[in-house]
């Protein structure tokens, strides 16, 4: 059967997407970032999953404009890396398990989960920046990956409370997979930041650190945060911390913490990194 | 029975400095965001910046948006129900980094808005409501 054995959080700002790119990793503003994430890189060569459930949000890139869903799977066979004004990023193409997705798509709407199927779509840097910080700059991605998107730039969006069940969802899923695969689940975006108006610029370190504090063992509070307490604490864009909890959803009860980190700035943002393994 | 609102809708605007994307601003912003999105084409890009003016003609945008867009105004774009996901692909054509585009809706100079964030980023005490003034 399938298993989720690990889940990984991280923010997925665009420009460490171009550090990467551009070579600039070891550039001073970029170094410290970077430092953070040397962990996982070793980590993954030895926990290389044959599936990553990846949830993000697509940045008005093949989402937002005509349609809206609120939760989505990515059912093509591949999805190539979407352009974003400035050409396409210089990543392999991103395959899909599609059986794997099929199952958990059919799996998630008898679960009351109305998920939308998407059978064309590019992926931005909420998809590619994560797996280059993990996987670096590889010819080809080591692992298949699922994109499921969750919609948290448009309102309504949905709430930390339906995005936990979204992840409790995803792990029972899985679990009924007859294929005996090694699943990985991560959850990205955040942490706190705001990309307009005379707020921009927001960072709300003691909001991102109890998050970070409380969501390996004590995620029960973080359900309930509010959009708007989001918001007003986060920023605009901090919402987009409810994909952690989709993750962390999925990992079950007991985790064992790999991995933390937090560093301001990247570009905007407040940069949040976690890697969990799962106990049960 | 419907489930009860958590806050009441109307706290949405109670941010201060802030426009929260809502499904009416998003309705307003349409327009302009099929322009957005259509430079995420090469193609597009260069007939748009070979004659700005008839290429923004080809989008059933407000004159005021049209307008604002040629000025490369990103605030006034953002009060006529722009988002800043879609407004980044303007920034992105014409060369401008994320970071630039947002410090130029911030009231700050783009130098001001790089140090603040090395600096750690801008705190949220009394920003956080308008009406709470905290």
């Amino acid at each position: 059967m399938a298993r989720i054995t690990a889940g990984i959080a991280t923010s997925h700002v665009p420009a460490i997407g171009a550090a990467i790119d551009l070579g600039k990793q070891k550039d001073l503003y970029w170094a410290p970032v970077f430092q953070g994430y040397e962990f996982v890189k070793e980590w993954i060569k030895k926990n290389t999953p044959d599936v990553v459930i990846l949830v993000y949000n697509d940045h008005a890139s093949a989402l937002m404009m005509d349609i809206i869903p609120t939760f989505a799977i990515g059912f093509a066979e591949e999805f190539l890396s979407a352009d974003e004004g400035w050409g396409r990023r210089p990543v392999p193409v991103v395959k899909n398990h599609i059986e794997l997705a099929a199952h958990i798509s059919e799996q998630l709407v008898i679960d009351e989960f109305d998920i939308t199927l998407i059978n064309e779509m590019d992926v931005d840097h909420g998809l590619t920046v994560p797996l280059s910080l993990v996987f670096g700059q590889p010819e080809e991605w080591p692992c298949k990956v699922i994109p499921v998107c969750v919609n948290v730039s448009q309102f309504p969006t949905p709430s930390g409370e339906r995005c936990w069940k979204l992840g409790e969802a995803i792990r029972n899923a899985v679990k009924t997979f007859p294929e005996d695969l090694d699943v990985q689940v991560w959850g990205t975006g955040g942490m706190s930041h705001q990309l307009h108006g005379s707020r921009a610029g927001l960072i709300n370190e003691e909001f991102d650190r109890k998050f970070i504090d409380l969501l390996a063992h004590e995620p029960e509070e973080l359900k309930y945060i509010t959009r708007l307490e989001y918001l007003r604490e986060a920023g605009t864009e901090g919402i987009e911390l409810i994909m952690w909890l989709v993750m962390r959803a999925a990992l079950g009860y007991g985790v064992e913490e790999k991995k933390r980190f937090y560093r301001v700035p990247a570009s905007n943002t407040a940069v949040g990194h976690v890697v969990y393994e799962a106990k049960s | 029975m419907p489930r009860t609102r958590l806050y009441p809708l109307e706290d949405l605007e109670d941010i201060p400095g802030t426009k929260v994307f809502t499904a009416l601003r998003s309705r307003q912003g349409y327009y302009l965001h099929k322009f957005c999105m259509s430079l995420m084409k090469e193609a597009n890009r260069e007939e748009f910046k070979a004659d700005e003016k008839a290429y923004l003609d080809k989008f059933r945008m407000t004159e005021e948006q049209k307008q604002a867009v040629l000025d490369r105004d990103l605030t006034k774009l953002i009060d006529l129900g722009g988002n800043m996901y879609f407004l980044v692909k303007l920034a992105s054509t014409d060369g401008m980094s994320a970071q630039k585009a947002v410090s130029a809706t911030s009231g700050m100079s783009a130098d001001e808005y790089a140090k603040m964030m090395l600096e750690g980023g801008r705190n949220p005490a009394g920003i956080r409501s308008i009406r709470d003034k905290n």
